[in-house]
């Protein structure tokens, strides 16, 4: 770790995530971080790199090929007190540990009336565009958003990714942490020193706008960006949000923007059908029709069940910087 | 073509109306269904919208003067009308025109123009679009002669989003009128805002403009909203009615009063547990008055013979069916009592929602005269305004009226003689005593007291 010489400094995305741990295991001897690789090896993108040799085997627990374990033995050391951070080393890998997460954590506090909280974080690096292909490329969130009692986030920029860290394992309540593969070592940006939180649950306006709100996560919030600057060239005026937290979701924001713009462009990587955007969808259409001029359009993942290897096909399959200023075009231009 | 405006009939039993108030003189232009006059009659004061869009050329009866229903009291110079009118002299017979035309006296054809368009009643403000929807499906396709710009109009009515449509609305904008600058010429909201800034009529002005000060008269007399000591103030005949019917009541209905003090702390936790919510999901403001109405309802089903009326012919007692709670509404120059129609039908949301459209439209002067009918029985807020005991005036035709004081905080000695800080209200009932002695106007009130007390201080509403 770098001495901090000023209040803040440029970081990726990868040594964000490394700060913010290594602060939390320093402040706080109850952190414990488990996974595979996450000891000797480091994690296979360094992000816990020499952290064992500092705070211990006890400490940094190297675990078996076994998800549901990971997760398991990490609900149970947050009943007792303890504040575990659990990865799962790609979201691909998350499914044999779905009860675990869905079953048990999100349902500790209601089922245990107040008497157990689960305080525990389970990171994991998801998203495509890295030529991931079929098991190392998914987008996982909405196969959790529709579960209460489970926090997710999905931070895109180095400084959100600290704040929500920090309010991720501060949190009373289990909350699934989602980092973009492909913003690991691309998106670099100032992170302030020590310890701060960004609130979950509260959506950021990246750019603002007048014609069109566009509301994203994750990588594509800075593909929107791009595309959004592009149109400002062309002189038209869009907003974009950034949702941060998919759940508790921020409608305030959102609403406010739409209510602003009246019309909403959702872009996300993860399929259509059922995801995020469906949400944001019935709910502005129930809470703001009568603000609406355009339909609101959803831009995201076909209905295919994985992303090709192929680059023809991982193209087909991810949006691009032009073609969210193509929809952004069509909608400011109806 | 010039039109002629009727006095229009406000209500099946209405027979003549006062022009209180022209809001538009000779030379003005007006929209379609834009407010041009101010009619009160024996029921209600209401504005009138204009059926067509035009010029008015004369204003045919002064401002105080009452004519009967049908009498004409303008000509409005219809814009563009001789390229719509033609057509429409020699509309197809349908099955509807004919049973029209059977069963009508005969009218001439604009005066059968004019009374189909008058229909619209006081308040009337659907989108325009529904409008032109409705009447291309009741006539045939002969009746709506193509206009020259028809396909930008059905261009533009094909991408009305509820945006436009709202604002359009809200602005009394025509969307066909408006020039489209979205994609295959779709009209934006932007377009409605921009049309809306440049025809600021009546329409965009506050509803509750200022008056223009009365023609001071020739003599020493001033108005009721403005009242100057030593002159004289001549009736509106709202104050005219409402003066006959205090008369009428109190000398036909013999008054007799009680009152009961109601521990309303748990009704009024209640309302403030949900009062942030429920505004937020209604926009109508949670008052006290729903829970009171509620309890009222309840305890008129436990005493029919509250909610019933003395009939001189007989003489008998008519125990009405429905429950038909009308509220004492005071405005500045009047009193109305619009009637919240099968209250024992509604929740408490539900009255909460109907009582605040009532009130709204009171204050906006837009109540029709089927708001103000067939009320059963009456609930007076005088609490409001900080009374603490009244003796109402019964609303002729009811037995009785209650009221709801103001609540205050009260050290009251509890049943295990502690001593509380509860919150208190008087109800005051009046009641006719041909169609109830005291000890059903009692076991009302106590009933009313008992329903309040165990009313929250949680739960749906």
């Amino acid at each position: 770790m770098a001495v901090a010489t000023s209040s803040s400094q440029v970081l990726n995305n990868v040594e964000a995530v490394r700060a913010t741990l290594y602060e939390a295991l320093k402040n706080d001897d109850k952190v414990v971080i488990l996974g595979e690789d996450v000891g000797s090896r480091g994690n296979v993108f360094l992000i816990t790199k020499d952290f064992v040799k500092e705070f211990g085997t006890e400490r940094i627990i190297d675990t078996p090929i076994a998800e549901a374990s990971i997760v398991g033995i990490a609900v149970g050391m947050a009943m007792e007190g303890l504040r575990p951070i659990a990865e799962i080393q790609f979201a691909d890998f998350i499914y044999p540990s779905f009860n675990q997460i869905v079953g048990e954590a999100a349902k500790t506090r209601y089922r245990s009336n107040g008497e157990y909280t689960c305080p525990m974080v389970i990171r994991t690096p998801y998203g495509g565009g890295v030529r991931g292909a079929l098991s190392h490329s998914v987008s996982v969130e909405a196969l959790f958003y529709h579960v209460p009692g489970l926090k997710i986030v999905v931070p895109s920029f180095p400084a959100d990714v600290k704040g929500l860290l920090n309010a991720a394992i501060d949190d009373p309540d289990p909350v699934l942490f989602l980092e973009h593969k492909k913003t690991y070592r691309l998106i670099k940006g100032e992170v302030p020193d020590g310890h701060y939180v960004i609130p979950i649950g509260k959506a950021d306006v990246k750019k603002e706008g007048s014609q069109l709100s566009v509301v994203s996560y994750g990588l594509y919030v800075h593909w929107a960006l791009e595309a959004a600057n592009q149109l400002e060239n062309e002189g038209m005026s869009v907003e974009v949000i950034d949702l941060r937290s998919v759940r508790p979701m921020d409608r305030t924001a959102i609403l406010q923007s739409v209510r602003k713009t009246r019309k909403l462009l959702i872009i996300h990587e993860d399929n259509k059908f059922g995801g995020i955007g469906a949400e944001i969808s019935a709910m502005v259409a129930e809470e703001a029709l009568f603000d609406l001029d355009a339909p609101i359009r959803r831009l995201a993942a076909p209905d295919v069940p994985a992303m090709g290897y192929a680059m023809p096909l991982e193209e087909a399959y991810m949006s691009s910087p032009a073609k969210m200023a193509d929809a952004m075009r069509e909608m400011v231009k109806f | 073509m010039a039109t002629t405006i009727t006095m229009p009939q406000l209500g099946e039993t209405v027979t003549e109306g006062t022009v209180e108030r022209w809001l538009k003189k000779a030379g003005d232009p007006v929209e379609k269904y834009e407010a041009f006059l101010e009619v009160s009659t024996d029921k209600v004061n209401s504005e009138v919208p204009s059926p067509i869009t035009g010029t008015i050329r004369e204003l045919l009866v002064q401002e105080g003067t009452t004519v009967p229903t049908g009498t004409p009291i303008a000509v409005i110079d219809e814009v563009g009308a001789a390229s719509k009118s033609a057509p429409a002299a020699k509309p197809v017979e349908t099955a509807e025109t004919k049973a029209d035309r059977d069963t009508a006296p005969p009218k001439s054809r604009d005066a059968m123009a004019e009374s189909a368009n008058l229909e619209p009643v006081p308040g009337f403000n659907l989108p325009q679009l529904e409008v032109k929807s409705a009447a291309a499906s009741s006539g045939t396709p002969t009746m709506v002669p193509p206009r020259s710009n028809g396909q930008r109009e059905e261009a533009a009515l094909r991408g009305v989003s509820p945006a436009v449509r709202r604002l359009a609305r809200e602005h009394h904008i025509d969307v066909r009128n408006v020039r489209g600058s979205g994609a295959n010429g779709r009209v934006t909201a932007d377009d409605v805002l921009a049309a809306a800034k440049l025809t600021p009529s009546a329409a965009t002005a506050p509803p509750e403009a200022p008056r223009a000060p009365s023609k001071p008269g020739p003599g020493n007399t001033s108005t009721y909203a403005d009242p100057i000591p030593g002159t004289t103030i001549h009736l509106s005949s709202m104050r005219r009615i409402i003066a006959e019917r205090m008369v009428e009541s109190r000398k036909t209905a013999p008054h007799a009063w009680s009152m009961v003090e109601v521990d309303v702390t748990n009704v009024w936790e209640w309302r403030k547990r949900q009062d942030d919510r429920f505004e937020r999901d209604t926009g109508v403001k949670l008052t006290l008055l729903p829970f009171f109405i509620r309890a009222v309802v309840e305890s008129l089903a436990a005493f029919p013979l509250m909610n019933s009326k003395f009939l001189t012919e007989g003489p008998s007692i008519h125990v009405e069916k429905d429950v038909n709670i009308g509220i004492a509404i005071g405005l500045p120059a009047n009193l109305v009592v619009p009637v919240i129609k099968h209250a024992d039908k509604l929740s408490i949301k539900g009255i909460a929602l109907a009582a605040g459209d009532l009130i709204e439209r009171a204050r906006k002067n837009k109540l029709s005269t089927d708001d103000l009918k067939e009320g059963t029985f009456t609930v007076n807020n005088t609490g409001a305004n900080g009374s603490f005991a009244s003796a109402p005036i019964i609303n002729a035709g009811q037995a009785g009226i209650v009221t709801m004081e103001t609540v205050v905080k009260r050290p009251m000695v509890q049943d295990d003689d502690s001593i509380a800080i509860r919150f208190m209200m008087n109800s005051c009932l009046s009641l006719d005593h041909r169609v109830v002695d005291g000890y059903v106007a009692s076991g009302f009130l106590a009933d009313l007291k008992k329903r309040l007390e165990s009313m929250g201080p949680r739960g749906a509403l």
